[in-house]
């Protein structure tokens, strides 16, 4: 929108150098981005951003509470729609706060661009009032940051922001805006190309290699698709699905990668790793070969690595070289955009014959499946993800927060298509859940999306309630209540003889506290209540919803790998 | 000193411009290795630094830390140069006591490593030695008798020797 309209009313800058401000010079910068949304809270360091952002009519400033629900929110917004995600704070406290979303858009490789207020030039360096190093801070958890100097430079530090941010893998980039810089006045140019000689990302990949993976795999026994993330980055889902349509090939996805494939595709094993099922760690761990995908071998996925498929050769497809032979040798590497390689990968693979492979699989997938128990008066975790799979059919945008609640509801949530499962994967960062949700919301305001929460992570960034409130976002907010932090507990109950230290949770009532922020709040306390509560909040129209579910306290979050083992040590059942 | 089995040698091209040196630097850092030297300096191009980085790792680790730096904006070329014939050169300022009696013994010892006396005094002498790390090893363990008082060593500049660029 914002494109058209700058098309359509040229800039007077094209003819005739304008003078502006830095503040409004990235304004326009912004906006010939396309940005439609960005998620801040002011200060001191950006006032003169805000000035410019009010006379802005085509940019939506969404004002947050806490600067770290900014991060996360543009976050959300990324991964729900793969656009550039816009988030601002002010110089020190404001930046320091958007640390958390910052390094989760860089393990999860999420488009974000961060800009922050510095002091002013003159007092950099002097401990300023509100002063942080912020580039330097920000230097090991960004794909790359900018200090902006001069007025003029603005436009090309946007442009290359938002340029380095999409391209290759995608991550967080940060420019940071001295205050006196926002309000030097400079006649911009907005075309200037950024130069950029060490930053070329290979996206075809190398035809021999291809071809050599292509014969691999026609010629395996036991081949396997270990498909994560960079599918869902690089849209290589179609040539996936193609992929493994020509060769029946069987996929197992990471978390990062719920939605690469159709999950009720019968060819998709579902998530492994830690939590995943039973079958598809069998089935990885006897694979002999293992087609990789925009994946980069987690310790949360592998195990201890030594272990992992040991019989396998690995082709590994990743548009980041620094992947390639980093956990475990490729056999086959290919340096390349997933949707590419894939593209030239499927028409050469001939279907390998592996009807005994997928009999073997069927038995484990039958002897083995995703399973719960429902204690008598007690709700089920399990329960409430197979039924909120059930209600959206799998095609609602699922986000959740971090722990228990977050891989029972991948372990249950059978996603459909891609960018509908957000999740806090490499960083696992608590707090993420609600605010993300948020962000993917003014993404994808006409699709339906849920919050799945816990009662522990919720808490640490509730306070944005309120935000979705103001803009009369139809957000429901699950809370799988367990009186604990979930995880930890079970930590606590495997490794550390039940010696629940600081695990247990005090709890408000979480649905009052919706409604005193003028959500809507249902609290379930019994099984036969949760369907209803589910429906009710599902269809809740222009408010959010808080639905606060007392569950089982004690259940554990099965199968389940312990750290650092492998799949022999899979825990089955407690 | 760096034990060969685990040092390894990457030379980097970087653009010439702020912060690049802490990138680089941060980047090994925050892998746990040390680095045992770090040459900065212009090349042929003024716009472009070239940067010989030996770190105390594994061979097999080496290729990683190149990919790893590749990975920085900045960065225009990194190339671990271990398997590579290259040549290698350190200089160093050695400080070092003399007394009337030591002064020829120490220009005789200079003279086998063809280094040179930069400074004298009554009570000290500067020299000054260029040559692989090890000769300059070596260098400093037969002056290290007669006191050294201090010292300043470059670290380690490296080229791919030939046509090839390193």
């Amino acid at each position: 929108m914002a494109r058209q309209m700058t098309a359509a009313k040229p800039s007077p800058s094209a003819e005739r150098p304008r003078q502006m401000n830095g503040a409004q010079t990235l304004v326009e910068a912004l906006r010939r981005e396309g940005v439609e949304v960005l998620f801040g809270h002011p200060g001191g360091a950006s006032l003169p951003i805000y000035d410019a952002l009010y006379d802005a009519q085509d940019i939506r400033h969404i004002l947050v509470r806490h600067e770290q629900v900014a991060a996360h929110a543009a976050v959300g917004y990324a991964r729900a729609s793969g656009r550039v995600g816009v988030c601002t704070a002010t110089s020190g406290p404001g930046a320091t706060n958007l640390i958390t979303g910052i390094t989760d858009a860089m393990m999860d490789s999420a488009p974000i661009v961060a800009i922050t207020g510095q002091v002013p030039r003159p007092v950099i360096g002097n401990d300023a009032f509100q002063e942080a190093d912020v580039t330097g801070i920000t230097m090991p958890i960004t794909k790359y940051n900018t200090l902006v100097m001069r007025a003029m430079d603005i436009p090309k530090a946007v442009r290359m922001a938002f340029y380095l941010a999409k391209t290759g893998r995608p991550g967080p980039v940060l420019v940071d805006i001295p205050r006196d810089v926002s309000q030097e006045l400079c006649e911009p140019d907005f075309d200037e190309d950024p130069v950029l000689p060490g930053y070329r990302p290979v996206v075809d990949g190398n035809p021999g290699q291809i071809a050599e993976a292509a014969d691999a795999l026609s010629a395996a026994e036991r081949p396997i698709v270990y498909a994560g993330g960079g599918i869902i980055s690089s849209g290589a889902t179609p040539e996936l699905t193609a992929l493994v349509e020509r060769t029946g090939i069987p996929v197992v996805l990471t978390l990062m990668g719920k939605g690469a494939m159709d999950e009720t595709h019968p060819r998709c094993l579902g998530m492994f790793g830690m939590h995943g099922s039973a079958f598809a760690n069998w089935a990885i761990n006897r694979a002999d070969v293992i087609l990789a995908v925009g994946v980069r071998f987690d310790d949360r996925v592998t195990g201890r690595l030594k272990d992992f498929a040991p019989h396998a050769r690995f082709i590994h497809i990743d548009i980041d070289p620094a992947e390639i032979g980093k956990n475990k040798p490729a056999h086959i590497p290919i340096v390349g955009d997933a949707k590419r390689v894939l593209a030239a990968l499927v028409p050469l693979v001939r279907p390998p014959k592996i009807e005994a492979w997928w009999k073997q699989i069927e038995e484990w997938r039958e002897r083995y499946p995703f399973r719960y128990r429902q204690r008598d008066g007690r709700i089920s975790h399990q329960y409430v993800c197979d039924l909120l799979n059930r209600l959206t059919g799998g095609r609602a945008i699922v986000v959740t927060d971090v722990g228990q609640h977050q891989m029972w509801m991948a372990q249950w949530y059978k996603c459909r298509e891609p960018r509908t499962f957000i999740s806090s994967g490499g960083l696992g960062a608590m707090g993420f859940g609600f605010p993300a949700a948020l962000g993917a919301k003014f993404a994808c305001p006409d699709k339906q999306v849920i919050a799945l929460v816990g009662d522990g992570g919720f808490q640490m960034t509730l306070q944005d309630l309120i935000t979705a409130v103001e803009h009369g976002l139809s957000l429901p907010i699950f809370i799988l209540n367990n009186g604990a932090l979930g995880m930890v507990r079970q930590w606590q109950t495997f490794f550390y003889r039940g010696r629940f230290s600081s695990s247990i949770l005090r709890n408000p009532n979480f649905a009052k506290i919706g409604e005193a922020y003028g959500a809507r709040g249902i609290r379930v306390e019994r099984p036969e209540e949760v369907e209803s509560a589910l429906r009710t909040a599902l269809e809740t129209e222009g408010v959010p919803c808080v639905v606060d579910i007392q569950c089982d306290p004690e259940e554990n979050c099965l199968p389940m790998i312990p750290s650092g083992q492998s799949v022999a040590e899979m825990i089955l059942d407690d | 000193m760096t034990d060969p089995q685990h040092a390894a040698t990457i030379s980097v091209l970087v653009q010439n411009a702020p912060g690049v040196l802490v990138r680089v630097a941060g980047l090994i850092r925050r892998r746990g290795v040390n680095i045992h030297s770090l040459s900065v300096g212009p090349t042929e191009d003024p716009s472009i630094s070239r940067m010989t980085i030996v770190v105390d790792t594994a061979p097999e680790r080496t290729e990683q830390f190149a990919k790893q730096l590749r990975k920085v904006v900045e960065v225009l070329r990194a190339t671990s140069i271990d398997s590579t014939p290259a040549v290698d050169r350190e200089l160093a300022l050695i400080k070092v006591n003399v007394t009337p009696g030591t002064r020829l013994e120490i220009m005789e010892i200079a003279n086998v490593f063809r280094a040179s006396v930069v400074d004298l005094t009554d009570k000290t002498m500067t020299l000054e030695v260029t040559g692989r790390g090890e000769k300059v090893d070596a260098f400093v363990t037969l002056l290290a008798k007669y006191g050294i008082r201090e010292m300043a060593r470059t670290g380690q500049v490296t080229l791919v020797r030939g046509a090839q660029n390193t």
